[in-house]
């Protein structure tokens, strides 16, 4: 674990939680991601006592790994699902003034918020870019469908493009979670600004979204500092057919 | 009479038991517009309250200075840890914020008022929800407005608690026509109306049970110290 921040994903069912933490760290192995669900009887509901009990644990390894509650722009962000699961959380931080201090609650889509901010986390974000990406999330599926749309087929751009070139998907499932997650992590480490088909590239909720499958032809392009390099880095990925081919 | 710690123990157990009589109608209530947990979860909330109050070990504050704050606070961090569903983290607010404005021995009725003000913000607050959202706060600021009203004309704590009490059953039975636009309700959209809001009703209860710890006084408090 090197990132700095870590995600608590809060769900009505303890499956749920643990299912969603297991998804995000696959995409973001360097995050320490932690579900807690289920109510005090172990049913569907909402723990207080699990949740600051997890919040406690995760703030405790951060502090170990020298990240997070020590550490300049670390801490948590905590994703809820429904209800009373949001309202615990919130329950839990005014209830603890540590918890207050490093940990902070996002209003995102459960499963989209969490693969989102996990994947910016491994970039090694501040708590405030993990959070804003976690939030960013309910924007996504307008942002795709205003992208796609017929008559946005010119996406808006600073200007031409500096690089630009097609790739064809080479292995089977294409741009899926794990593939993705590779995408936007290396597009966010570099300087230029990056769009797939018209998609922010480093977005891996709008890559996975994207639905590319083998034998799709996809526009990469990018502006900015090293927008060549990075449409190239880009191409050579996706014709790697990441590992699967 | 005042209103001290033991009011305020009173109160919590009498609400265990009004909440235990009431637990099928609460859940009912909820069935028909929730997800018909209520009254379980206000049960199993409630009993782990009176559980702790039972124990030596968990007695809220020191013994001889306990404040009304102590108890309220306990029954605060007991309903967020073990009711649940949203009316945990709702009433714990509630309870939480009461007890912050309540740290000492006796409140006064401009005391109680501020109480009932501090539980209603924590709700609000929490839930996100205001007045007409067939929501438990159609209860709370009821009983506000109308202690506020009784304090004002210079009533007792047992006058202020009364107005209280009456406010919020008829603000629960107020919420029968309503259409839910917060919490799990709202879902159902115009179909919530023609029934009466759990969290609302279980407002009323426990408002009622302040009014009778206070009307019966400390001699019958507490059955055990009899044996």
């Amino acid at each position: 674990m090197t990132a700095r921040v870590a995600l608590v994903l809060v769900s009505h069912s303890a499956e749920l939680a643990r299912g969603a933490a297991e998804l995000a760290g696959q995409m973001a192995p360097d995050v320490l991601v932690r579900g807690v669900g289920g109510g005090p009887d172990g049913g569907l509901g909402t723990s207080l006592d699990a949740i600051q009990q997890t919040l406690e644990e995760v703030l405790a390894v951060l502090a170990d790994a020298g990240a997070g509650a020590g550490a300049a722009g670390g801490g948590v962000v905590v994703l809820g699902d429904l209800g009373s699961s949001v309202l615990t959380v919130e329950a839990a931080l005014e209830l603890d003034d540590t918890l207050a201090e490093h940990a902070v609650l996002a209003r995102a889509p459960f499963v989209e918020g969490a693969v989102a901010a996990a994947v910016t986390a491994h970039g090694g974000a501040d708590r405030d870019a993990v959070l804003a990406s976690a939030n960013a999330a309910i924007g996504m599926f307008a942002t795709i469908e205003a992208a796609q749309s017929p008559g946005a087929a010119e996406p808006p751009s600073a200007g031409e493009p500096e690089g630009a070139r097609t790739v064809t998907v080479r292995n089977p499932l294409g741009l899926h979670a794990r593939p993705a997650a590779l995408v936007s992590r290396k597009v966010a480490e570099l300087g230029a600004s990056v769009t797939i088909d018209g998609v922010d590239a480093s977005s891996v909720l709008q890559l996975m979204a994207l639905g590319a499958t083998r034998g799709r032809e996809l526009r990469v392009e990018a502006t900015g500092d090293g927008a060549t390099e990075a449409v190239a880095t880009v191409v050579e990925m996706i014709e790697s057919g990441f590992g699967e081919v | 009479m005042a209103l001290d710690a033991d009011w305020a123990e009173r109160w919590v157990r009498r609400t265990a038991d009004a909440i235990a009589d009431a637990k099928d109608e609460l859940t009912e209530l909820d069935r028909q517009i929730g997800d018909g947990d209520h009254g379980e979860n206000m049960h199993r909330g409630f009993h782990a309250v009176v559980a702790r109050l039972d124990d030596p070990a968990a007695q809220p504050g020191a013994a001889d200075e306990r404040t009304v704050g102590d108890v309220l606070k306990l029954v605060a961090t007991t309903l967020m840890s073990t009711v649940g569903g949203a009316s945990g983290p709702l009433y714990g607010t509630a309870y939480l914020r009461a007890a912050k404005v309540s740290g000492r021995p006796q409140i006064d009725p401009p005391a109680v008022v501020a109480v009932l003000e501090a539980a209603l913000e924590g709700v609000s607050s929490r839930g996100k929800a205001t007045v007409g959202e067939k929501t438990m706060v159609d209860a709370w600021q009821a009983a506000v407005d109308a202690a506020e009203a009784a304090s004002g004309d210079g009533g007792s704590e047992v006058d202020v608690l009364r107005a209280a009490a009456e406010a919020a059953d008829k603000a629960a039975t107020g919420t029968i026509p309503m259409v839910a636009t917060k919490g799990r309700a709202s879902y159902l959209g115009e179909r919530s109306a023609g029934h009466e809001d759990p969290g609302a009703r279980s407002t009323a209860l426990v408002l009622g049970a302040a009014l009778a710890a206070a009307l019966a006084g400390p001699e019958s408090a507490d059955p055990r110290g009899a044996a």
